[in-house]
């Protein structure tokens, strides 16, 4: 299976009340590509997952997709072909199942189909046996895998990931990086990474595009940025700035 | 009041009541859900317009709904007067505002990152407000038991648009009334009992789904 959607952006810009988040942004992906955003807490890349998945509109530049490189008009249909995890779990007042499913149920999937893909996703996070249990009462581990199961049960085309792994430990990390690599495996989806964290990206991405006040200051292999003559690259690859 | 005569006004009341409750939460579910998460012109005064009407005096709907039923009305060709379709017309204007606004409140209190989560696996606006509903369901559902406990404890606009008339129109609260002018307070407390375990048993069943929730 190929389900990879190439990603082109081009010139994004977007302001809130004033305050300049993204100038003139650009970020293309080829088809089944997994790229990092880097950068420091408010440096736009949340924004920028945003736009990329239609659920903003960015003042100024252009987002389009596939390999003709269209640009976006109907928005609903294309935003079915994607989805974004956001960093903290979000969790629906239901049992594992009712939100694995989800999804699924909003695209008219048959029960049986349903039934189906999300014991298979279940299973492909470690979670089996989980799907009567009410997903209040689940830890955060547990319920950002159920967030990360209920994502790729869709099957998404493109893959945004918002700091998919924050605040978990080795173990749950491991577990969702593992289930990240095998989902891109088997469908060759397109994938858009947020992270503060360097080693992270350099363990899943070869590129990366590098944020610091919503303007690009890197773009390329990892290596290759992280050796740019640049203060403030280097301050984030250090740790020193977060 | 006969035995069965006590049951012909109970269950004037729960039709009544319930019918009201029914009707309204047809229209003002969606309306608070719609409400609560569309911005658009004129929508805060909207809203704040649905809140004003919680403190909706039960006369005045009384007095609104009798003037448009009434023979020489705008509604009196419908004959409704002195009917139970006119009092659960006159109940469903009295609950309207208090289903629709604890419904907004409801849906509004569903966070900000559920709304974005759904949109993002994919949802419409249509998908997106029933998939909010749902999260909301114990507050709705609280909503709507609410107007109901409204409407079975409705006592002025049910007289003046129903006219208490026995083996008519005649429900627990105007009987109540009647009674005690009459000074039979036997079948008043009979009745009163009656109103209060309805009462009680709408409030468990609230508290039941919720903690459940």
């Amino acid at each position: 299976m190929n389900l990879g959607l190439a990603v082109n952006a081009a010139g994004i810009s977007k302001t809130y009340s004033g305050s300049t988040v993204l100038t003139d942004v650009s970020l293309k992906l080829g088809a089944g590509e997994l790229v990092a955003i880097l950068g420091p807490s408010g440096s736009g890349k949340s924004t920028l997952l945003r736009i990329l998945n239609l659920l903003e509109r960015p003042d100024k530049g252009v987002v389009a997709f596939g390999a003709s490189g269209s640009v976006v008009r109907d928005g609903q249909n294309l935003r079915r072909r994607m989805t974004l995890l956001l960093q903290r779990s979000v969790m629906f007042r239901d049992t594992v199942f009712g939100n694995v499913s989800c999804g699924l149920r909003l695209r008219g999937m048959s029960d049986r189909e349903i039934r189906d893909r999300v014991l298979k996703v279940l299973g492909d996070v470690g979670l089996q046996g989980f799907e009567r249990r009410k997903a209040q009462t689940l830890s955060g581990g547990e319920a950002q895998r159920v967030a990360f199961a209920r994502a790729i049960a869709i099957e998404p085309e493109v893959l945004f990931l918002d700091e998919f792994t924050a605040n978990l430990d080795p173990p749950n990390i491991k577990m969702l990086e593992t289930a990240l690599a095998a989902y891109r495996q088997r469908t060759g989806c397109t994938t858009v990474m947020v992270s503060h964290n360097p080693f992270q990206a350099q363990r899943l991405a070869k590129r990366c595009l590098f944020l610091y006040q919503g303007q690009v200051l890197g773009s390329g292999p990892i290596e290759e940025v992280r050796r740019q003559d640049d203060d403030k690259i280097a301050a984030f690859f250090r740790g020193d700035l977060i | 009041m006969s035995e069965l005569d006590v049951a012909q006004v109970v269950a004037l009341s729960l039709y009544v009541s319930i019918t009201a409750t029914v009707l309204t939460s047809l229209v003002g579910l969606p309306l608070g859900a719609f409400l609560a998460l569309k911005r658009f012109r004129g929508s805060w005064l909207m809203r704040t317009g649905v809140y004003a009407l919680f403190a909706l005096p039960s006369v005045v709907v009384g007095l609104i709904i009798y003037t448009l039923l009434s023979h020489s009305g705008p509604l009196g060709f419908l004959d409704w007067l002195w009917t139970p379709i006119g009092m659960v017309l006159a109940e469903s204007v009295l609950i309207f505002p208090l289903v629709t606004g604890l419904t907004m409140s409801a849906v509004s209190d569903v966070d900000e990152s559920v709304r974005l989560t759904i949109k993002t696996l994919g949802a419409n606006n249509r998908q997106l407000m029933a998939r909010v509903m749902h999260e909301a369901r114990f507050g709705i559902f609280g909503a709507v038991m609410v107007g109901f406990g409204r409407a079975i404890s409705e006592v002025g606009a049910v007289w003046m648009v129903g006219g208490n008339i026995q083996g008519s129109t005649q429900v627990i609260t105007t009987a109540i009334m009647q009674q005690t002018q009459m000074g039979d307070f036997g079948t008043s407390f009979a009745l009163a009992g009656i109103l209060m375990a309805i009462a009680f048993i709408v409030f468990f069943v609230i508290r039941e789904i919720q903690e459940r929730g």
